[in-house]
């Protein structure tokens, strides 16, 4: 199955993207997609721990289940305002 | 009153004040509360602070800011509110948020008023870069207060 994965902020920019297609197996969970995310760009371990994860604009957690087509989100502390 | 009244934005085009009070108005209110959050003049290391750069995650901050004034409504008696915050690059002595609640009374707007910029720089999918004079940029930490 194929995910989108968005990065935000800090992110984005070690990252140099904001948005990949991951291909993960059926039923893969948030933490198989970062561990997937992470292999590719080795930069992020550091500022990983720190985000926050969104499946679908909803807050998610490290099991949550993603389905073929979900939007998963990387989301740093936030500093709006 | 209800949330359809409720102006809830992200722009990335200047904060026009006389807009935002347009939306909170109705013959009903009394008191109208309104905050508007500046970008500060700094230096750090002899470098000047140039402006912020703000980035969002749109779909899901104008989810979040709809969320913070609902649960300001079920909080506060208010009529009207509006959330506004700006993307992009802001320079400073600019606004970069903006909150306006309408409320029967003062009471209701002022406290809606601080509710709603309190938990946006809490919780809403918003990150600001601060921009130096030597073409820096560093991704701001949030601090508590701040």
């Amino acid at each position: 199955m194929k995910i989108r994965l968005k990065m935000f902020a800090m992110l984005r920019e070690r990252s140099g993207v904001g948005e990949i297609v991951l291909e993960l197996p059926a039923g893969a969970t948030v933490s198989q997609a970062l561990g997937a995310l992470e292999k590719r760009y080795g930069g992020l371990a550091e500022l990983l721990p720190r985000a926050a994860t969104a499946v679908n604009l909803c807050a998610a957690g490290e099991a949550t289940i993603l389905r073929d087509g979900d939007e998963l989100a990387l989301i740093p502390p936030v500093s709006g305002g | 009153m209800d949330e359809s009244w409720d102006f809830i934005a992200l722009q990335a085009s200047p904060i026009e004040v006389t807009a935002v009070l347009a939306a909170v108005e109705d013959e009903q209110t009394g008191g109208v509360a309104f905050f508007l959050g500046m970008t500060r003049r700094e230096t750090k290391s002899g470098l000047e602070l140039l402006g912020l750069d703000y980035e969002a995650y749109p779909e899901m901050a104008l989810r979040q800011m709809r969320a913070i004034a609902h649960k300001a409504r079920e909080k506060f008696p208010v009529r009207k509110l509006a959330i506004v915050h700006r993307t992009g690059p802001v320079p400073v002595g600019k606004p970069s948020v903006v909150v306006a609640a309408s409320g029967v009374h003062r009471a209701e707007a002022f406290e809606a008023c601080r509710f709603c910029i309190d938990a946006l720089k809490k919780e809403v999918a918003i990150w600001k870069k601060e921009v130096w004079s030597d073409g820096s940029g560093s991704w701001s930490e949030p601090k508590s207060g701040d």
